[in-house]
């Protein structure tokens, strides 16, 4: 037994049903949120300002993004069936969603390359520039959630019992996850509807 | 009527609390789980790697003093040169090396000019992040949220300690940045490019602004960390009975300040990300288009004024997230040493979600001279001027809550009761500067560095000692010497307005900041008189604080034993818990709350403890 688990280990007198590191994720995510926000104001100051090359996204980002919301997906039916106790569906819905994770990633990188190619590289114009920082930054982020997955995938295939302090750090990883989903969601239709 | 049942027994404990726990408390089980302290039986776990909300106050505590001390002894360095820009400095030789150029013919020692530049940019770095953010909303929210809400600790121990560990990072670099050959970053403590977006623009734009930025991101961790307890543990774990509207005003202070910092952080790391891009790929965000040294650089079509943007996003809410843990402090100081309630209780909750939500669209109002629209201006002047509402609300309702109260002048109410003074007169220089009209002369001048420093800086410091001399007992299990701590009080309140005040003056004459000396300038060497009286007070007030750093950790080990655990007589549950709380803080069951936190001479009874029942047909203060 160690204190880090303090919290979750007494009753607590608590009057809100969601646990508090719940509600602490959806505080950090808000946050999160605010920092992304700060990158898309920018985009809009600057792009106002002028001197701004116009350029086609590389269609690999609508793709990388059909597999980062299908992996949203998947994540919540391997959910579904761990509430079930259905262990193998459970575990191979995790599977595929390490998978699309790993593969949203490399699609991003393909983007980047196809943007490059196209002549809208670094240091071209703030224009491409925002994209590569944006999306880099939003990489990272996933980067993280592929970490909490590969716990998440340990857990699945080491651990026996289905106890609630596993399904805690399961809801977590969800959480996060659909966050980083919605993220990107939210970038390519603010992308969109600046440029359209 | 209302009519009360409620008497305070005589004796030394004048309430049981731990009578009324038992009683009335709630059972969590918590030691079924917990027996003893055994987590934390060795020395790292509970005095280094401690996840205890109480010792991880302590150490935001002492690594901000630690930081005051350094920022502080920088700005008397730059006010000696200020005050006596012809005397020797070469005494400070063995401290600063190279910064002091010593003459070989004459043996005269001059501050280096860059130097200058490095001790004015770390002192603002130092003070406004180090100390009055980490220092003082890191030590009391820390502190005093479990225990003002009935916690056994914050939401997440885990993170709490990770933030105060990225802070104590930040810490060591920034530390590590001073002694970098080509010295710490020199831009100011804003970092506007191209200063810190070229590293070739200065000497402390190199090494020194990567570790600057590097610092900062460890810090905004640490805040996030932070601030993301602070909100859940307030909204999640209040014990039974804890309304929101039965909460002290402190834990309201440091929840709106956790959600300021919360949404206004995260926008300068997003700046910061665009700089570290400027600065390392050579993308175009913030710089234009440069010459150095004749020949043009490859930048084109940035925008110096978006960093400003993105920079004031957070710099404003900042001011806030420094003031409102210490407006917070200054209402429960005042009521518990008044023995009044607080003044327009729900007035001052509303006023401060006012000044938060305001904070986040006056920004603008620092860049009245950057070549903003002056239509865009006005909006942010009308807002800013709004702000002076909830301001003025507060005052009033502290002047009100002294007015008629049953005094005890202590060192922590004496400290309360100047914040007040302090904070009306530099509020006051707040709607000169508001003024965009006003502000076009008044800016950049010594008036501005009066305002701030008296509005923020230092009443910021006089909430913190107010904080930490009432709460010393908890936290210590010790009172501080009060005749040190008065001594303390009325030399730095003195101090604090001589060194202030005639700064104003300097600025009306149209004074510059940050010049390294004034008496090249025919305008400006009217005043070498006024800039020694300002750093000689400067000094004294700098050695009073050391006396206070010396009376703190005196107290420490040799301070006056407290002998009752409730010795001011005050409400909050903090003072139901042993004298000296382990991990958990109640050792039993959880206090459950019957009553709001200001009950104090009601119907005659002197105070009356959260955790006492209401009586019969008495009226419930708290109540929605």
């Amino acid at each position: 037994m160690n204190v880090t688990a303090l919290p979750e280990q007494y009753e607590s007198p608590r009057r809100n049903k969601i646990h508090p590191l719940k509600f602490a994720l959806w505080v950090g995510c808000a946050s999160l949120a605010m920092m992304f926000g700060g990158f898309t104001s920018a985009y809009v100051v600057r792009q106002a300002a002028g001197n701004w090359l116009e350029f086609q996204m590389p269609s690999i980002f609508l793709v990388s993004t059909a597999t980062i919301i299908l992996s949203s997906i998947t994540l919540q039916l391997s959910y579904y069936h761990f509430r079930r106790q259905n262990t193998k569906p459970y575990r191979m819905l995790l599977v595929a969603t390490f998978v699309l994770g790993v593969l949203f990633l490399a699609l991003q990188y393909m983007g980047w390359l196809e943007l490059t190619a196209r002549g809208v590289e670094l240091r071209r114009n703030p224009a491409g520039d925002f994209v590569y920082l944006i999306s880099g930054v939003h990489a990272a982020h996933v980067l993280g959630g592929l970490a909490v997955l590969a716990v998440a995938l340990i857990h699945a295939f080491r651990l026996k019992k289905f106890t609630p302090r596993r399904k805690l750090r399961l809801e977590l990883t969800l959480t996060y996850w659909h966050f980083v989903d919605l993220l990107w969601v939210y970038l390519v239709v603010f992308y969109w509807l600046q440029n359209r | 009527m209302a009519t009360t049942v409620v008497t305070q027994p005589a004796g030394k404990e004048a309430y049981n609390t731990d009578e009324l726990i038992e009683k009335y408390g709630f059972d969590d089980h918590f030691h079924e789980h917990h027996h003893g302290d055994k987590f934390q039986s060795n020395f790292i776990t509970k005095y280094i790697f401690s996840q205890d909300h109480k010792m991880i106050a302590k150490q935001f505590l002492i690594t901000g003093m630690f930081w005051a001390l350094i920022g502080a002894g920088m700005s008397i360095i730059f006010r000696l040169q200020l005050g006596f820009p012809e005397e020797s400095l070469a005494w400070l030789k063995p401290l600063l090396g190279k910064w002091i150029e010593v003459n070989p013919d004459t043996g005269v020692g001059t501050l280096s000019q860059d130097f200058y530049y490095a001790l004015v940019t770390m002192h603002g770095t130092i003070i406004v992040f180090f100390v009055l953010t980490a220092g003082l909303s890191g030590t009391f929210s820390n502190l005093l949220i479990p225990l003002q809400v009935g916690a056994r600790d914050m939401a997440s121990p885990f993170m709490n300690m990770l933030s105060y560990w990225f802070f104590f990072l930040a810490s060591v670099v920034m530390f590590l940045s001073l002694f970098v050959s080509t010295g710490p970053f020199a831009g100011g403590w804003t970092a506007y490019p191209p200063l810190s977006a070229l590293p070739q623009a200065s000497d402390g734009s190199g090494v020194g602004m990567d570790l600057w930025l590097v610092s900062l991101v460890f810090f905004v961790v640490s805040v996030a960390l932070g601030g993301i307890n602070y909100v859940t543990t307030v909204l999640n774990l209040r014990t039974k009975g804890m309304s929101l509207w039965r909460m002290p005003l402190t834990v309201w202070a440091f929840f709106i300040t956790a959600i300021i910092a919360l949404l206004s952080f995260p926008v300068l790391v997003s700046g910061f990300f665009l700089l570290m891009f400027d600065r390392m790929l050579g993308t175009s965000f913030y710089l234009n288009e440069i010459y150095i040294g004749g020949q043009a650089l490859d930048h084109v079509g940035g925008s110096p004024i978006l960093y400003q943007h993105l920079f004031w996003f957070l710099g404003h809410p900042e001011v806030y997230i420094i003031i409102l843990p210490a407006m917070g402090l200054v209402s429960e100081v005042l009521s518990v040493h008044t023995r009044k309630p607080i003044f327009g209780y729900k007035a001052m909750v509303y006023s401060m979600l006012a000044i938060a939500f305001l904070s986040f669209i006056v920004w603008a109002h620092h860049m009245f001279m950057a070549g903003v629209n002056p239509f865009i201006s006005n909006f942010f002047v009308v807002f800013t001027l709004i702000i002076a509402v909830p301001s003025a609300v507060k005052v009033f309702n502290w002047i009100a809550t002294i007015y008629k109260g049953n005094v005890r002048y202590n060192s922590a109410s004496l400290f309360a009761i100047g914040f007040v003074s302090l904070f009306i007169s530099g509020g006051l220089t707040g709607i000169f500067l508001g003024n965009s009209t006003i502000d076009i002369p008044m800016h950049d001048t010594y008036f501005v560095v009066a305002h701030f420093h008296i509005v923020m800086g230092v009443a910021a410091f006089f909430g913190m000692f107010a904080g930490i001399y009432n709460w010393f007992p908890k936290m210590y299990g010790r009172f501080m010497n009060e005749t040190l701590g008065k001594i303390h009080f009325w030399g730095t309140l003195i101090g604090a307005y001589a060194i202030f005040w005639p700064m104003h003056y300097l600025g009306i004459a149209g004074v510059p900041r940050r010049y390294y000396r004034f008496d090249n300038f025919d305008a400006f060497s009217y005043f070498p008189e006024m800039n020694q009286f300002i750093t000689i007070a400067a000094i004294v007030v700098f050695f009073l604080q050391v006396l206070f750093v010396i009376n703190f950790f005196y107290s420490i080990w040799y301070g006056e034993k407290v002998t009752e655990r409730n010795p001011w007589k005050a409400n909050t549950i903090e003072w139901t818990t042993p004298i000296h709380a382990g991990h958990g803080n109640w050792p039993g069951k959880l206090p459950t709350v019957q009553r709001w936190a200001y009950d104090y001479s009601k119907n005659g009874v002197d105070y009356v403890p959260q955790v006492v029942p209401l009586g019969e047909g008495e009226e419930d203060m708290g109540r929605h």
